[in-house]
């Protein structure tokens, strides 16, 4: 009997459960394997819907669901937190209850949020004029300040990256614009938008597109804005180079952090409690029956749903492979697929992975192409939709028809710079090189 | 990556400039890139953070974040982005001959 330990029961850690599950259950010449999922709670929160709770779109109570229901019924539930994992002895220690052993262990931990991080931001005015939308609590309390906010300087700020779902909080700006325009009020609200990067977006192509939505939409940029503190009282955002931003209202998306126990595994993790782990392999870096995905890895590649569930069908043929003694045979691409909430009824979409940048274009898809990095109804539809997608199909471990685990090239297409000479490729195929040179790992402030 | 000659040395170089190879550097190649980037001279307080997130990613294989520079090398982190401005974290260790610091997508 080999055992399977899965450490998280968010996304990602789901999705492997399932997908290997159905792989050892349903073969039965599959060898004997136990499966074994971890988690300090029962509540699984639908993220992306995070981000429309403060609009009203969705109450917090349609976004949470217990973690249970979505695991298989072969697979053992621990509820608890985890002290650490013991990569010498293959071992890990709970909070509560005795030690799990393993032969293969799947760290899905996810990243968190701590705004105790950022001096001044969770001291007089957090949860009050300063409030995150990352969590449910956050997000709610957000929702009731916003429908009595009588308007005034919204700032949105992004402390540090990386963030789970960079897109957020434009999203979040391009809400805002239409809730207060919905209500009448858009006038009486300033919008800015600070960010420690060096445009709206991490890659070039779509960084422009945004920032140009953004203007469109009389959102002020901030760029290359590391915070440094906050002052609620005197409703101010400092940066370390003492550059001050103003605010009545402050949307903030906190430093964010692996799960605390990496940091208390030897080996485990880099100083921000992300696993170190392979991109391509998804092997952790500190022992060969260690993986990791999700967004608690430090691949570079978006903290997103997507890329927990293109991650999942790599992984398992490698943990597969590992168990059976094979080498491994699957590779991850980096491949990362989003949509942008622009409001109005209207959202982009956004593909890509390690070497290629979001482009323009058009996304092969079941029902027909989709825009890419261009707004369209069909895009937000497509956003509201995955909500059901989300629990019937993601959780469960289910090939999404039309969306391959490999970034496809066809139908996107690079801009042509202006100053570019005859002959320059203008098919992606050619422009792969070009994106492969181009690095694929921003800055960290 | 390209080759590019800094103090008096044929280098590899990523397509912003980070060494390809960390063992490359010594410290003339280091001011040589402190001088590109507008940085000269190189102070004691310089070196403290240079040296730091050099030694720190050969002994553990990725650069240390601006926190941990913060609260481990020495140097705070207010001073840090007096010493190299804009992102003290990127700067520093592309002067120390490290690769880029990873961090978002």
């Amino acid at each position: 009997m080999k055992r399977i330990v899965i450490l998280g029961a968010g996304t990602a850690g789901t999705i492997m459960a399932n997908r290997l599950s159905r792989r050892y259950g349903g073969d039965p010449d599959a060898p004997d394997v136990s499966i074994t999922v971890v988690d300090q709670d029962d509540e699984h929160v639908y993220q992306p819907g995070l981000l429309f709770v403060p609009f009203g779109t969705y109450r917090p109570e349609q976004i949470v669901k217990p973690r249970r229901n979505f695991l298989p019924k072969r697979v053992r539930y621990v509820s608890s937190a985890i002290h650490h994992v013991a990569p010498e002895e293959n071992r890990v220690y709970l909070e509560n209850g005795d030690p799990l052993d393993y032969d293969v262990l799947v760290v899905a931990t996810g990243s968190r949020v701590v705004p105790e991080e950022t001096e001044g931001l969770t001291g007089p005015g957090w949860r009050d004029k300063m409030f995150d939308f990352y969590t449910p609590v956050g997000s709610s309390s957000l929702g009731r300040k916003l429908r009595t906010w009588p308007g005034g300087r919204l700032v949105i700020n992004i402390v540090e990256m990386p963030i789970k779902c960079p897109v957020a909080p434009l999203e979040f700006a391009f809400l805002a614009d239409a809730f207060f325009t919905k209500r009448g009020m858009r006038d009486k609200v300033d919008l800015v938008y600070v960010t420690p990067l060096d445009g709206a977006f991490t890659k070039p192509v779509a960084s422009q597109a945004l920032s140009h939505l953004l203007g469109d939409r009389n959102i002020r940029l901030v760029t290359e804005f590391s915070t440094g503190r906050v002052d609620g009282t005197a409703g101010e955002l400092v940066s370390w180079d003492e550059r001050v931003e103003p605010f009545d209202l402050l949307v903030t998306v906190p430093l964010h952090m692996g799960a605390e126990f990496v940091g208390r595994s030897p080996g485990l993790g880099d100083d921000m409690g992300f696993v170190l782990t392979d991109p391509a392999t998804l092997q952790a870096k500190v022992r060969p029956n260690i993986f990791a995905l999700g967004d608690a890895t430090n691949v570079p590649a978006s903290k997103a749903g997507s890329v927990a569930h293109f991650q999942a069908e790599i992984l398992t043929e490698n943990v597969v492979a590992y168990l059976a003694e094979r080498e491994l045979p699957a590779s991850f691409d980096g491949h990362s697929n989003c949509f942008i909430e622009t409001g109005y009824g209207r959202g982009l979409l956004i593909d890509f992975n390690y070497d290629v940048e979001p482009l323009p274009g058009k996304f092969p898809f079941a029902f027909g192409p989709l825009s890419l990095l261009k707004e369209t109804r069909l895009n937000h539809l497509g956003k509201l939709l995955f909500r059901w997608i989300y629990w019937h199909l993601l959780l469960p471990g289910r090939d999404l028809v039309g969306i391959p685990t490999r970034m496809s090239i066809k139908g996107k297409r690079r801009p042509q710079p202006a100053a570019a000479g005859p002959g320059q490729e203008r098919e992606v195929e050619g422009a792969i090189t070009a994106a492969r040179a181009r690095t694929i790992e921003e800055d960290a402030p | 990556m390209t080759t590019m000659t800094l103090a008096s040395k044929d280098l590899e170089v990523d397509a912003e400039g980070f060494l390809a190879h960390a063992e490359q550097w010594d410290e003339s190649v280091a001011r040589a890139i402190a001088k590109d980037a507008g940085i000269e001279p190189l102070t004691d307080r310089h070196w403290l953070v240079i040296k730091f997130m050099r030694e720190r990613f050969l002994t553990a294989g990725t650069a240390p974040s601006i926190r941990t520079l913060g609260k481990e090398s020495g140097v705070p982190i207010k001073e840090l982005y007096q010493l190299f401005p804009k992102g003290p974290a990127k700067l520093a260790a592309k002067i120390g001959g490290i690769p880029k610091p990873k961090g978002c997508i």
